[in-house]
């Protein structure tokens, strides 16, 4: 806070603030005034008091040091949310594996992780906390990402694969990994990303270049009112003040879009910042809030992890029991997900039976299917046309009803897993993906807000298709090969629409510098975050959503303040309008329609109000507008009502009730 | 209701009748699909073409029509300045009307290229019937031209990307020989049978019943009212305009009259809607056109149905409304309605004098006329309101969370820019010039028949007329002097092509753009949502540019005479 006073000091620096131009002619307003009060205090009688004159000086230098301390905060607040990223990885002590040694080849050296450079390699050991960002060239290791993501589940991490990335400032917990540096000392994303914040890097993202045109062009139309009403006031006889013509041009330009713009484009990706995504630009942000078409894998983003067993269907005549112990005992030695699945599902814990002598049969690509051996049992699980090859050839008959059974876990979006005992059918286990919970509502949402989603799965067209029914997704690429989902992009942006992916392996990276918004896993390789615009740290793939709405509240915010701001200036004028001639023109009293108490009372207020409304809107600007998924004109309408009936009447009430108060010292 | 009022309602319905069927031609006539007129204007069409060596169905993109409508322009500038700087020895002069001085023959050269028709003349004794058939070959031009540029406005807004628009010569001959001329040939028949003179023949002098003897001006006044009108010119044929007997002679008349300057800007409303196939679009506009000209229209009638409240003060009854300046057959409540559609669409001919209008009725003129996009002038109203489509949805994309977008193309910097230097453009060139005019007395002073609020109005209602290219005027100043005459000019000029090339230029550069389909998240262009909006943007930039300018005139005339 005490930085952001400061800095709302130092930004006074004409050659900072020209790049505003709105604030950039208050400050010019400011120094006129300035020059108006010594020249009363050197004796100028035509301008009135010094006392009114000073009052309005002080007001317009308040309404400037709002509007650099709403940019200023937003810095701050931005810059200390990296820091508390950036602190996780200061001074870590790194194994450097020195290629030119002292004594030998390839030597360990311990330095300061600051001094490693691109290209250096490091060994980190169970227990290590890992020095600065790299990609893993030898080993596997499993690490604690919680001091960057939050979560506590430790991840495995290897060479060669699409999970190669390691993140500074985590933690090896077991196994030893060499890893190579991937970018030079402070230029890692975070370091990039707080340079952006910082404002030193800070470009102009294109909409903000269009908004700044469009109130620039509002300030000329009001240096044009102003300076013309200067000969037609002396035409009419009615000398105007300096302070007047001044707090006239102040109050009628944007001062309060123009003060918020760069604190509004900030608090966005700040925003973005706070859902632990870490944007490349400004832009990236802004882009995310047009996106027409989303792209979403389905492990992980639409379905939970793996497929689980949903139901048990035993052949007609087959006890349910002894199924079940069949289905129990095939799973015992089974460690994937599903066969885990399997054993949660029949709620049996496989030692109860007590069995003596298992021989276990591992899973081949070949035989396709698994199993356990005991005594004289031979049961096994395994694909539909695996076992009823085993029983055939054991000149068994495939049960009708299995049969059926089978049929209809495959068009239900299921796989079905036929157990067979000694080469006789049982009955059939139906395996389903879980859909996550309120992933539909999510979807939904997106679909109001006019965003088609896409589905990007390896499973069969068969499958694909019932899956994204039931999760309603708009519509999917089924068994995808990474180029599918590059053509897809294309075809969708060469009809004109924009698209946001995610994606982590580097056979996604193409994909993922094509689409418009790329969201780079953190634990991706190297190469998919480089081709991203952004990077999310907690591998969250509905992260998507969350950053198409941060998108969108920032362009929602600049809208609404924007309408709001220029709203303003009709209680305004019927604020200084009437004190401007009133003296003159005493029949112009008709049109002080707030009954305000003098012609310096009445613009004092509006400057005031003009200076304070900054500061009291800097919390909306950081914390965006709320954006509603309801329709573009009903989002419109309500924004209207809101921003631009509200933005006309807020100030008749608040020039009144200031003007009540300053008639009380005046 | 009084059957002045009813009067009033008629013009206003026979208007909406007639231009929608109209609007829906003019809509076929520039998307090339047949029309029953066809089989008589093709060999016509093909004649001129063959005669100028240009080929109709050569494509142009938006620079490429803009220097053809340029280049027209100029050519029919110098030709219309020799003609009246040479009349006193060309033909059809039997008055021997005198040559028009260099800066007085630039004036009326621009005002009539610009479609203005702001005279600093008066036509019984300034202007030879040469002279009178070179305007009205103008009025053809300039009104041909602003339908012309509107044509490449819609081509632009279809629903692709292309970077050429059609071709300008094809439109603007298809304008003048489809649209301006069949309509004119009507209107022009129907004043002749209402008694409209149509002669070559010079003043005739009749006596009078106390014996004195008078000239009685005349001249082709029928064909000349009609196409003035129609081409929502505005020039008279005589100098009080249509509050002259010859010029508009019965209440009928100007029913006829009436109609006919509103009927094109309303048909080019619907003639949008039918060319880029979005009928919704033509009704948002015509919604927001229409709310706009009635909150100035109704108030402006009853003020005047009301009396002077001067008069009213003395304690003399005004049955008949303020009659100040304004012609019995016509009576107040339809010349408050002339008033506030002769400048609502940039005609500028007036049936009474406005400055006799009450206070308020005054500021409802000139306000018409700083808008300036409600109807609108023929063809370049429509340019008008684009540029106030553009600020809307640029503001109202933003407010739904989307960067802005218009008919599925993106507007971006560059076309902001060009969009926020013309909507500058019109109170710069207002204020400034009024500016210029209160700061010099020595030119100015000696001109206003009054002083103090009125004086004010004079000045800043002459600046608002000419850069709206309106051309009507506060007929109190005396307006033919060096500083009026190019001054005047100089913003009649700006205030015509600088309109017509920024929207073009937005409308050409995004019609290049990547067409982006339509969805949920997609801002409607084309309800009433989106009508509040623009309204709200039109509302507001001219209140916000001409409240202060208002106070001092008009307003600060009204209060004070409460």
């Amino acid at each position: 806070m005490r930085e952001a006073l400061k800095q709302s000091i130092v930004k006074l620096d004409p050659r900072k603030l020209v790049r505003n131009p709105v604030m950039f002619t208050v400050e010019i307003g400011t120094a006129i005034m300035f020059i108006v009060c010594i020249g009363i205090l050197q004796g100028d009688r035509s301008e009135g008091t010094f006392a009114y004159n000073f009052t309005v000086f002080i007001v317009l230098l308040l309404t400037l040091l709002f509007a650099n301390f709403a940019e200023a905060i937003a810095e701050a607040r931005g810059k200390a949310q990296a820091n508390s990223l950036r602190k996780t990885r200061e001074e870590t002590p790194a194994k450097w594996i020195n290629p030119m040694g002292e004594m030998y080849v390839d030597e360990l050296t311990i330095v300061p992780s600051s001094q490693l450079k691109k290209g250096d390699k490091f060994l980190c050991e169970a227990g290590d906390i890992i020095p600065t960002d790299g990609e893993i060239i030898e080993g596997i290791a499993t690490i604690d990402e919680s001091a960057i993501t939050g979560e506590s589940a430790p991840v495995i991490r290897e060479s060669g694969g699409d999970k190669s990335s390691v993140t500074g400032g985590t933690k090896v917990l077991s196994d030893r990994i060499v890893v190579q540096v991937t970018s030079e000392p402070g230029e890692s994303f975070l370091d990039k990303m707080i340079a952006l914040v910082e404002g030193a890097s800070r470009q102009k993202t294109p909409n903000e270049i269009a908004l700044t045109i469009l109130l620039a062009g509002f300030t000329l139309v009001f240096i044009i009112v102003t300076i013309t009403l200067k000969p037609f006031a002396d035409f009419a006889n009615t000398p105007i003040t300096i302070a007047a013509l001044i707090s006239l041009f102040v109050c009628l330009i944007p001062t309060t879009i123009g003060g918020l713009l760069s604190a509004i484009g900030i608090a966005g990706m700040d925003r973005a910042l706070r859902a632990n995504v870490i944007t490349k630009s400004g832009k990236a942000v802004e882009t995310a809030g047009d996106i027409d078409v989303l792209l979403l894998d389905k492990t992980g983003t639409i379905t939970i992890g793996n497929r689980k067993a949903t139901a048990f269907y035993p052949s007609n005549g087959i006890d349910k029991n002894h199924f079940t112990k069949c289905v129990v005992l095939s799973s015992m030695s089974d460690d994937t997900p599903e066969g885990k699945s399997i054993i949660e599902l029949a709620g049996i814990n496989p030692s109860s039976y007590k069995i003596d002598n298992p021989r276990f049969i591992k899973f081949t690509a070949e035989t396709r299917c698994s199993g356990i051996d005991f005594e004289q049992t031979q049961i096994r699980k395994g694909a539909t046309d695996a076992i009823r090859r085993l029983s055939e050839a054991a000149g068994n008959i495939f049960p009708l009803d299995t049969q059926e059974a089978v049929k209809t876990i495959s068009s239900n979006g299921g796989t079905p897993l036929v157990v067979s005992e000694n080469n006789q059918v049982l009955g059939v286990i139906e395996l389903q993906d879980i859909i996550k919970p309120g992933i539909q509502e999510r979807f939904e949402r997106l679909r109001k807000m006019g965003i088609k989603t896409v589905m990007v799965t390896g499973d069969n067209p068969l499958t694909a298709k019932f899956i994204a029914e039931k999760a309603g997704v708009d519509d999917f690429i089924a068994e995808a090969k990474p180029e599918d989902k590059m053509n897809y992009i294309k075809k969708e942006q060469s009809e004109g629409r924009l698209v946001a992916m995610m994606g982590d392996g580097t056979n996604d990276a193409p994909a993922l510098a094509q689409a418009d918004v790329g969201v780079a896993m953190n634990s991706g390789t190297q190469a998919a975050k480089e081709a991203g615009n952004m990077v999310d740290l907690d591998n969250d793939p509905t992260k998507l959503i969350e950053i198409v709405e941060i998108g969108k509240q920032l362009l929602m915010t600049r809208g609404t303040l924007t309408t709001f701001s220029i709203a303003n200036d009709v209680a305004k004028y019927f604020a200084i309008i009437p004190a401007l001639f009133i003296v003159a023109i005493p029949a112009l009293q008709h049109l002080n329609i707030m009954h305000l108490h003098s012609p310096e009372s009445a613009i004092l207020s509006a400057v005031i109000f003009n200076a304070i409304i900054i500061p009291m809107l800097i919390p909306l600007a950081l914390k965006g507008v709320t954006y509603k998924p309801i329709g573009a004109s009903a989002l419109l309408r309500r924004n209207l009502l809101i921003y631009g009936l509200g933005g006309i009447l807020v100030p008749f009430i608040g020039i009144k009730a200031i003007d009540l108060i300053i008639s009380l010292f005046i | 209701m009084n059957t002045e009022l009813q009067g009033i309602l008629l013009m206003f319905l026979l208007v909406i009748a007639l231009g929608i069927p109209l609007g829906r031609y003019i809509g076929k006539i520039f998307n090339y699909e047949p029309t029953f007129l066809d089989k008589l204007f093709n060999p016509i069409d093909n004649i001129f073409f063959r005669f100028s060596g240009i080929d109709p169905r050569k494509e142009m993109n938006w620079k490429q029509h803009l220097i053809a409508l340029l280049t027209i322009n100029l050519v029919w500038f110098v030709f219309a300045m020799l003609a009246l700087t040479n009349m006193s020895w060309l033909p059809l002069n039997p008055d021997g009307i005198p040559s028009m001085s260099a800066d007085l023959a630039f004036n009326t050269s621009v005002s009539f290229i610009t479609n203005t028709n702001l005279q600093h003349y008066s036509g019984e004794s300034g202007m030879s019937y040469f002279g009178q058939l070179i305007l009205m070959l103008w009025q053809f031009i300039s009104a041909g031209t602003g339908i012309a540029i509107c044509a490449v406005l819609f081509m632009a807004m279809k629903e692709k990307t292309s970077q050429t628009l059609g071709n300008f010569y094809s439109f603007f001959v298809r304008s003048c020989t489809r649209i301006l001329f069949p309509i004119a040939l009507v209107v022009a028949a129907l004043l002749v049978f209402n008694g409209m003179p149509m002669t070559f023949e010079g003043k005739d002098a009749i006596q009078s019943l106390q014996g004195d003897s008078m000239q009685v001006s005349r001249g082709p006044v029928a064909a000349f009212v009609a196409i003035k009108h129609l081409g929502t010119n505005g020039g008279g044929f005589f100098g009080a305009n249509s509050a002259h007997p010859f010029e508009n002679p019965s209440y009928l008349t100007n029913v006829i009259e009436m109609v006919t300057q509103m009927l094109i800007p309303i048909a080019m409303i619907f003639a949008l809607g039918y060319a880029i196939n979005r009928r919704k679009m033509s009704w948002m506009i015509f919604g927001v056109m229409s709310i706009g000209f009635l909150l100035l229209a109704v108030p402006t009638v009853l003020q005047e149905m009301k009396g002077s409240p001067e008069i009213n003060k003395l304690g003399i009854t005004q049955p008949m409304g303020s009659m100040e300046g304004k012609e019995v057959r016509f009576g107040a409540a339809a010349s408050g309605y002339w008033s506030i559609a002769t400048t609502v669409i940039s005609t500028g001919s007036v049936n009474a004098m406005h400055d006799s209008f009450t206070p308020l009725s005054g500021m409802n003129q000139m306000l018409a006329m700083m808008i300036n996009s409600f109807y609108g002038g023929c063809g370049v109203g429509m340019l008008n309101f684009y540029i106030f489509i553009i600020l809307a949805v640029f503001i109202s994309g933003l407010m739904v969370g989307r960067t802005p977008e218009l008919l599925g193309k993106k507007v971006e910097a560059k076309e902001m820019k060009i969009a926020m230097i013309i909507a500058l453009l019109h109170p710069l060139m207002i204020l400034a010039g009024t500016a210029i005019a209160a700061s010099m007395p020595a030119y100015t002073a000696s001109t206003l028949s009054n002083t103090g609020f009125h004086g004010f109005s004079q000045m800043l209602y002459e600046f608002t007329s000419s850069s709206a290219n309106n051309g009507s005027g506060f007929e109190g100043l005396g307006d033919n002097t060096a500083f009026w005459n190019i001054s005047c000019g100089i913003v009649m000029l700006l205030g015509r092509f600088l309109p017509i090339i920024g929207p073009i230029a937005i409308a050409g550069i995004l019609a290049g753009k990547k067409y982006i389909p339509e969805s949920n998240g997609t801002l409607k262009t084309d309800n009433s949502t989106f009508g509040l909006m623009v309204f709200a943007v039109i509302a507001i930039i001219a209140a916000l540019s001409f409240f202060p300018a208002l106070t001092l005139g008009p307003i600060a005339e009204y209060f004070t005479t409460l």
